[in-house]
């Protein structure tokens, strides 16, 4: 059993999912109630990567990361270190890659809130601030847990675009899923179903939650 | 005192006046796509229109001056359609929300004044219609607010409770002294608890005044449609005697004094529950007053009134209605077929331009 894969996993899956939750929060509040031009195209780049195969999309933020890109060079520049093949790139292409986990339900419960709310709420004397932060964050929070989890669940299970950007670095990049992959081409099913098995209950117990936890929210 | 002038081409026309004095009623009545709620809506500063003026204690919006405040400055009560209570939050934190200064015992004795007392905790999904539209109520009322704005706020509820609510709704007004303005398709609502009625069609103002005054006098033949006048018919003034005088068919009907010259074409209406029935056991003197004789065609009874459709004699196919009391049809044993007396009351005709 390779313990410190399991933790690069958590790790990298935790990272994610948190860094998701503002991000997906603002992009799907822009696209929820902005007014403006390009919304379909902002809201079909966020999906893309639902559709785009793991190994182009990794290939292109690979591409996007060499140490001769624009980015690449930023973030020599800053942290004196290349983003590909190091747990910062993986972080950064994670959050590329679940961004539509995150967005999707955020964006769908957002959606869902009547707009009498919203403006029976300005009619009460509510901010737009105080709007957002009294009446539609807590209505919208099954939506935002879902996204949350979901995002935590897609890293945890990503292959393709790890095995691009970072490699098989042990305790670094090296996730579980590469683990696996590792010991079923050394023939050690043991270890391979034990990962598996792993992986497999992380999976059941979060989506169960999140059925569970939207239930409990939703009866009010 | 709320005054409002409103105009716009988009997104839907609007050419709207309309004032309510403080504790008055005024209901704003028209068919459904007439631009009622969007009205309502720019004086809640809901919707921006182009041009106009909106002034109640302050001005809340001056296209002339470009200002324009926001629905959180104006302070206005508003309850709106399918309620909007906020469903994550109980009866005593959805009014709470509303209040500058959150206080508990205000919001009991808001909740006594609309008859909710003992539901503070409970959630909006587990309350009633009726009790929603109370909550609304509440809600809007927490914020002090200078002006009440009602958006069909009895088109949730059901017949039996709608009535119900009428009555408190009726009583609470004695005791608000804010300008209130309702939204209603409903003649009958709006008749029963408006001071004023504006009446809207197509976006446009066609006229504003009492209840009793657009219902029984509308100034144009589009109003008595509109507020569904039953008898209207087309006349010619005519001079008889030196008098002017209504010529309907081969009747001639005495008027009050008109304006309208001789000679000119009118419609004309009269209420059916102005139209005087000759009682076969007492005359009275009143039958004196443009008597006419018909016969009763079909007789609807509803809530104890009685609406008679009679054919007038001689003027076939003319029909003409009459609201009267149950217990006036059995007192005098009208049956379909029979032949009536009737008084079309000078007073009660009114004429319109054509």
């Amino acid at each position: 059993m390779d313990w410190q894969a399991l933790e690069v996993s958590i790790k990298l899956a935790l990272a994610t999912s948190l860094s998701l939750l503002p991000i997906g929060l603002i992009l799907a509040y822009s696209l929820a109630r902005g007014r403006f031009r390009g919304k379909y195209l902002a809201e079909a780049l966020i999906t893309l990567p639902l559709v785009l195969p793991p190994t182009v999309l990794g290939y292109f933020l690979l591409v996007g990361m060499d140490s001769n890109s624009a980015a690449g060079k930023l973030f020599y520049s800053i942290t004196g270190d290349n983003l590909a093949f190091s747990f910062s790139g993986l972080w950064f292409a994670s959050i590329i890659y679940s961004l539509p986990f995150a967005v999707q339900p955020m964006l769908r419960a957002l959606e869902n809130i009547a707009p009498e709310l919203r403006e029976a709420a300005w009619c009460s004397g509510l901010s737009r601030w105080k709007t957002f932060i009294k009446i539609e964050l807590p209505l919208a929070w099954p939506g935002i847990l879902t996204g949350l989890i979901l995002s935590f669940c897609h890293t945890l299970g990503e292959f393709g675009v790890v095995l691009m950007i970072g490699g098989n670095i042990a305790g670094e990049t090296r996730t579980l899923s590469i683990a696996i992959y590792d010991s079923v081409l050394a023939f050690d099913q043991q270890q391979a179903m034990q990962m598996s098995l792993i992986l497999l209950a992380i999976a059941v117990i979060t989506v169960t939650a999140i059925y569970r936890f939207n239930h409990r929210l939703m009866r009010v | 005192m709320l005054e409002a002038t409103i105009k716009q081409q988009q997104p839907i026309p609007l050419e709207v006046q309309l004032e309510c004095a403080a504790g008055e009623m005024l209901a704003l009545v028209g068919p459904s796509g007439s631009g009622k709620t969007t009205v309502l809506r720019c004086i809640a500063g809901l919707h921006k229109p182009q041009q106009g003026l909106i002034r109640s204690q302050t001005i809340w919006f001056d296209s002339n001056h470009e200002l324009n405040y926001s629905p959180q400055q104006r302070r206005v009560g508003m309850v709106f359609q399918n309620y909007a209570l906020f469903p994550h939050l109980t009866v005593m934190q959805n009014i709470m929300l509303a209040m500058q200064t959150p206080q508990e015992h205000k919001v009991r004795a808001l909740l006594e004044q609309v008859h909710l007392s003992g539901l503070e905790s409970r959630f909006p999904s587990q309350l009633s219609g009726g009790q929603q539209q109370r909550v609304a109520l509440a809600r809007a009322l927490a914020r002090d607010p200078e002006v009440l704005l009602l958006d069909e706020p009895f088109s949730a509820v059901d017949k039996v409770t709608r009535r119900k609510l009428y009555l408190e709704l009726h009583a609470l007004r004695r005791q608000l002294s804010m300008p209130i303005i309702l939204v209603t398709h409903d003649l009958d609502e709006a008749a029963m608890l408006a001071d004023q009625m504006c009446v809207i069609h197509q976006g446009k103002t066609l006229q504003q005044g009492t209840v009793e005054d657009v219902l029984n006098r509308p100034q144009s033949l589009n109003v008595a449609r509109l507020t569904d006048a039953r008898n209207v018919f087309e006349g010619k003034i005519v001079l008889v005697e030196g008098q002017k005088k209504l010529q309907w068919c081969e009747q001639l009907l005495e008027i009050a004094d008109t304006d309208f010259a001789v000679g000119s074409n009118v419609y004309w209406i009269i209420a059916p529950s102005k139209i005087l029935l000759h009682q076969r056991r007492r005359p009275s003197r009143g039958e004196q007053e443009n008597p006419v004789q018909a016969i009763i065609d079909d007789m609807i009874t509803l809530r104890g009134i009685t609406t008679v459709l009679m054919k007038v004699t001689g003027h076939n196919p003319l029909l003409i209605q009459m609201d009267i009391p149950e217990h006036v049809v059995e007192r005098n044993q009208l049956q379909r077929g029979e032949h009536i007396g009737l008084s079309l009351l000078r007073n009660a005709i009114h004429l319109i331009e054509q």
